[in-house]
């Protein structure tokens, strides 16, 4: 009976462990925009020697993702055209790997960071230690939620949104009822992404959205938020979604009541592409990674030769159609 | 007579919550009350209902499993992996089922055997079920499944939707269980009073490992139906089902330090959840509102049963 009990014990807290690990291991994907304070274009101490080639190290939240390896691709590309030493160091994911890596690359005597943080938390103290050896830094994709930051380079939601909107105007020729599905309320994707849409929405008087509604950027509740909205109205021509994944759960229900709808999604992820190439999708919005990456760079290059750039620098999108 | 009368109210509590809800959406939106949205409603409720009806089995012994919406999750993920491995359907079904009920009885003998509280121990599992989903499908949806496994989720008979013939078939047979056996008296005896149970010869440890067999079993069937509905397996699916669940069996008037509550009660629980998500939506309220609308429903229903039972 004790050892029962102990083998019991010892299988919970195998188990308790696990748990804490996984929980751990899951990054915050939506990181909340913090109140980015201090100056905006203080580029440090250290200008850069006018001679010397200058060195930025990039650190990356990983190469494990296609997604990253075009983001450090267009860095890449973008420092040999500037004639910039560019040093990559790859986080694999770990925020514990990558906080050594950034002090390493403060060690080196880099003259500009551009981080793209695993975690917006944990990178916090890495960015304020480069922050007191003068070392300017600049975030790509995700933001860190403390510490001096130059400029976050980030994809711009709010012009994807006026993006779907556009498109969706032009395949209804001006004219139509359009319903939105919502991100999960409050998150900033949720919020540009809507914003963008109405805002271009508001130039079309044709266009009437009989309903905005959330599915949490989620393919169930999109599927059930959409059945829901079909009762109330039938006979609707597009559908935005905040996201691929309700789009894509919303097709399914627009497929089950018989409807041929211009439904638009956003992010191209997989499913979504494949949904697009079968002419069930109408489109959907990509992000840019290459370009991302690019821009970053010179961004960081401005900032050595002392410009004042922006403290939030937009990355275009790209609208994905059936080719 | 007033202590009868006042017993009939606590009964019929939950139902009268969901008929004065219904009106009021019948009186503010004319696309409430027509057998098409009935019809929708019920789809709808039908998988939230399925996970409910196993929750309620667990809580009225006292418990609680917070891992069902992991197990709808890796459930569903398997039965989309077989079906893709070339499995047939009905296959797939069965053996996604008896995964399900094996990951609920892994819950209940940690809970039985191991005398753990069964808030930690399904919460522990809970992540390592969404762990294994993960891992199996790679953090990626399985989607093309054909159209046999489609049937299930999207099926008709005549004009009843599919998964509410499988919620129908699903309440009976729980139903009988739990008030026409010796388990199911068993199953009240042991929330009421675990200890005089025990006492009067309920192999207790016995009838908590088959009530998270049967919870790990529903959420099994929720994780197919909603698979096939979705035409994908997601490995993020059913996050935040338990906290449905666990409203549709407090709504439902079951008490959740057990041995008190019916699957009647639960069944109206999960109408009176569906009905407010679809009115929300047909009343194009807010995000913002829905939230606060779907919150104050909840504490003002549990408020009126408590209130009326009296305790």
């Amino acid at each position: 009976m004790r050892t029962q009990r102990r083998i019991g014990v010892l299988l919970v807290v195998s188990l308790m462990f696990l748990a804490v690990l996984s929980a751990c291991g899951s990054p915050a994907k939506e990181a909340p925009p913090s109140g980015d304070a201090g100056p905006s274009s203080a580029a440090g101490g250290s200008a850069p020697a006018a001679e010397a080639k200058a060195k930025i190290g990039f650190s990356i939240s990983t190469l494990n993702n296609p997604f990253f390896v075009s983001l450090k691709e267009g860095a890449e590309k973008a420092a040999q055209a500037a004639g910039v030493e560019l040093v990559v160091v790859d986080a694999k994911d770990d925020p514990a790997k990558q906080v050594s890596d950034l002090e390493d690359l403060i060690q080196q005597k880099v003259d500009l960071i551009i981080l793209n943080p695993t975690d917006g938390d944990a990178v916090v103290t890495a960015v304020q230690s480069a922050n007191a050896a003068g070392i300017p830094v600049i975030t790509v994709d995700r933001r860190a939620n403390g510490g001096d930051v130059v400029a976050h380079v980030a994809s711009d939601n709010f012009k994807g949104g006026a993006l779907a909107a556009e498109f969706i105007k032009q395949a209804l020729n001006g004219q139509g009822k359009v319903v939105e599905l919502q991100g999960i309320p409050g998150t900033s994707a949720a919020r540009d992404r809507g914003e963008g849409f109405h805002d271009a929405l508001a130039a079309a008087p044709g266009i009437e959205i009989v309903a905005s509604q959330p599915a949490d950027f989620d393919r169930a509740k999109g599927l059930q938020v959409m059945e829901n909205i079909l009762q109330s109205h039938p006979n609707i021509d597009a559908v935005f979604a905040h996201n691929d994944e309700m789009a894509l759960g919303a097709l399914e229900a627009l497929e089950a009541a018989g409807k041929k709808v211009i439904v638009v999604g956003f992010d191209a992820t997989e499913d979504a592409r494949k949904a697009v190439e079968a002419g069930r999708l109408a489109a959907t919005i990509a992000q840019r990674p290459e370009e991302m990456g690019k821009i970053a760079v010179e961004t960081a290059v401005k900032v050595l030769h002392g410009e004042t750039v922006d403290k939030n620098i937009p990355v275009p999108l790209d609208l994905v159609t059936k080719s | 007579m007033k202590a009868f009368i006042l017993e009939r109210l606590r009964r019929s509590g939950p139902l009268l919550g969901l008929i004065v809800l219904s009106v009021a959406l019948a009186l503010t939106t004319p696309h409430f009350l027509t057998v098409n949205n009935i019809l929708n409603v019920l789809r709808q409720v039908s998988i939230n209902a399925l996970i409910a009806l196993g929750m309620t089995f667990v809580i009225l012994t006292g418990g609680i499993d917070l891992s069902v919406g992991s197990m709808l999750a890796l459930s569903g993920a398997l039965a989309a992996g077989m079906i893709h491995g070339g499995v047939p359907a009905a296959l797939a079904v069965a053996l996604a089922l008896f995964a399900g009920a094996a990951m609920g009885a892994a819950n209940g003998v940690l809970v039985a055997r191991g005398r753990l509280a069964p808030f930690i121990v399904t919460l522990a599992t809970m992540t390592v079920y969404r762990g294994l989903t993960l891992v199996y499908t790679d953090g990626r949806p399985i989607t093309g499944l054909g159209d046999a496994f489609g049937v299930i989720g999207r099926g008709y008979l005549f004009d009843l939707p599919l998964p509410v013939l499988w919620l129908g078939l699903g309440f009976a047979g729980s139903y009988l269980l739990l008030n026409s056996t010796v388990f199911g008296r068993h199953v009240y005896a042991v929330g009421g009073n675990e200890e005089a149970a025990l006492h009067s010869g309920v192999a207790t440890d016995r009838i908590k490992i088959w009530v998270y067999t049967i919870s790990g079993l529903t959420a099994a069937a929720g994780g197919i139906i909603l698979t096939s509905r979705l035409n994908s397996a997601q490995p993020t699916a059913g996050m935040g089902y338990e906290l449905d669940a666990i409203a549709a069996v407090v709504l439902g008037g079951t008490s959740l330090s057990g041995g008190r509550g019916t699957l009647g009660g639960t069944l109206v629980g999960a109408l009176i959840i569906g009905v407010l998500n679809n009115g929300l939506n047909l009343l194009n309220v807010s995000s913002f509102y829905q939230q606060v609308v779907k919150g104050a429903v909840i504490l003002l229903a549990v408020l009126l049963d408590r209130s009326k039972a009296g305790r």
